[in-house]
């Protein structure tokens, strides 16, 4: 593995009025590796990623990114009012960055529709398609960037399930052709575990992290998510220090 | 007034014309994004804060028109900033401030009696007393526009689909956004004298919304609208000379009649 990090954090904490929303977080992203990024609700997945996507500025800590670093991103939905007439084929070259060759940027176009299958939808108004078709128009969109790293927030969310496995299916094919690094957020473990390195599961502070496989099996890991997405108590860590303190009650960790 | 006296166009009948159409086109590009991004509540917020600007200026003796879109600029800043900074939803904080600054706008009017001002030209508009000085200001802000959606019209479209997304591909969303504010504040402020304070909105939206039902792409939604727009203000400024009508109204009549019209087309 590639030993420049694209994206590093170090310690970032973040405050909103005055209420604590991540504490000294840590975490480092790979070329070829995909990282997830877990939780329960509230617990500050999304601030982090905007952290991370330089949305927003930490109140404390820094965050370092490899200089000339390009980002795909994926938003977790994207709600397009009917109003705007809107083709995909339209949708998706209104990615073009400005310096880049319009005949260039059709050939690459072209590529990343092949790739995801989307013959079918490019002259299909972007509104009337489903889901699932929306989430793999969405990745194309963050392909076109020619990102060194993906960032995907639920990428399967709204989607049924057998378009979920087809989605991580693709997710994984391009990591593999385009070798970009891939930070994923999700609440849903079963499906993501498969082809994660890496998983990192967030409470406000980094409650544990490693490879799907070890995690599962620590105490931490059981405490925040249960077995199978059961509700939690109030509950307290035993395996490090830096987590001994008591959290609140969260009512559900699914939705 | 009858078809023949129209022909030999006196000065301000040419101003009337000129302005009116050129505000239709220049309407247009800012009208497709209000539409887009839902914010027509924002237009007639604005509106009814130029009405506090024609009250103020007319306090301290300033050109209306400059005190209007000093105003309006101000409104469309401080609505955009107090969205950002109160939990109220925004349809709330609009109706907050529009009604706010109406009340205000016609206390200060009520406490000049002395001065009498037509409140009915601000409300209704009074296209037939268009100034030099204000044709001009159309002009520039057309030039003004028409850079924009030249320069920005991919971002703004960015920007409308998704800002996040928007933001991390590079655009410099809030300052785009800004921008656009900014024209649209203008645009309000000079449009007054066209089609009025009550009606203003329409102008932007109007013609907007008939054009989607045959628009398959942004682009054809702006020209749709652009030419809907000059219609409705030739049939407005027509419809008011044959048959005597106020002006700012009959322009939305005509607007509403294409609107009209093009509900009976199915939609793409």
């Amino acid at each position: 593995m590639n030993t420049t990090p694209l994206i590093e954090a170090h310690n970032i904490s973040h405050r909103f009025d005055d209420q604590d929303v991540l504490s000294n977080v840590s975490l480092s992203l790979y070329p070829d590796e995909i990282l997830t990024l877990i939780g329960p609700n509230g617990a500050g997945k999304s601030t982090l990623l905007k952290l991370l996507l330089g949305l927003m500025q930490p109140t404390q800590g820094r965050i370092q990114r490899k200089p000339g670093l390009r980002v795909g991103f994926m938003p977790q939905k994207i709600q397009i009012d009917d109003s705007l007439p809107l083709s995909v084929t339209r949708f998706l070259s209104l990615a073009r960055p400005r310096h880049e060759k319009r005949s260039e940027f059709i050939t690459k176009l072209e590529a990343v529709a092949e790739e995801l299958t989307l013959g079918g939808l490019m002259k299909r108004p972007v509104q009337k398609i489903s889901g699932g078709e929306m989430q793999r128009v969405l990745l194309a969109r963050a392909l076109l960037k020619s990102p060194d790293l993906l960032v995907l927030d639920e990428p399967v969310q709204g989607v049924d399930l057998q378009g979920q496995t087809e989605l991580y299916e693709y997710i994984n094919a391009v990591r593999l052709r385009h070798h970009c690094g891939i930070l994923m957020v999700s609440h849903d473990l079963h499906i993501v575990m498969k082809d994660t390195h890496r998983v990192l599961c967030l409470n406000q502070h980094i409650c544990c992290q490693g490879h799907p496989q070890t995690i599962s099996g620590t105490d931490a890991f059981k405490t925040l998510f249960g077995d199978g997405f059961e509700q939690l108590a109030l509950y307290e860590h035993h395996h490090s220090e830096a987590c001994e303190h008591v959290h609140p009650t969260q009512e559900s960790t699914s939705s | 007034m009858s078809l023949d006296s129209l022909l030999t166009l006196p000065d301000f009948l040419l101003y009337a014309f000129a302005g009116g159409l050129l505000l239709a086109v220049i309407a247009a590009p800012l009208g497709v994004f209000v539409v887009w991004q839902k914010q027509s509540y924002f237009g007639a917020a604005l509106a009814h804060s130029a009405l506090l600007g024609v009250s103020l200026g007319l306090w301290w003796q300033l050109d209306l028109t400059l005190a209007v879109i000093a105003v309006s600029i101000l409104a469309a800043l401080s609505i955009d900033w107090l969205s950002r900074h109160t939990r109220l939803p925004s349809d709330t904080l609009l109706g907050i401030f529009a009604h706010a600054s109406l009340a205000l706008a016609l206390i200060l009017i009520s406490l000049q009696q002395p001065t009498q001002i037509d409140l009915m030209a601000y409300l209704f508009g009074d296209i037939l007393s268009l100034q030099t000085g204000e044709l001009v200001g159309i002009l520039i802000l057309g030039l003004w526009i028409g850079r924009f959606v030249w320069r920005h019209w991919s971002d703004m479209l960015n920007l409308t689909l998704n800002s996040d997304l928007a933001q991390i591909e590079g655009i410099d969303t809030r300052a785009l956004q800004r921008h656009y504010l900014l024209l649209l504040a203008i645009l309000i402020g000079l449009a007054i004298k066209v089609v009025g304070v009550l009606l203003i909105t329409s102008l932007l939206i109007m013609p907007a919304a008939s054009a989607r039902r045959f628009a398959r792409s942004p682009e054809t939604m702006l020209t749709g609208a652009m030419l809907l727009g000059v219609i409705s203000v030739l049939g407005g400024l027509l419809a008011s000379f044959l048959w005597d009508l106020p002006t700012g109204p009959a322009i939305v009549a005509a607007a509403t009649v294409l609107f009209l019209t093009s509900l009976l087309k199915r939609a793409h």
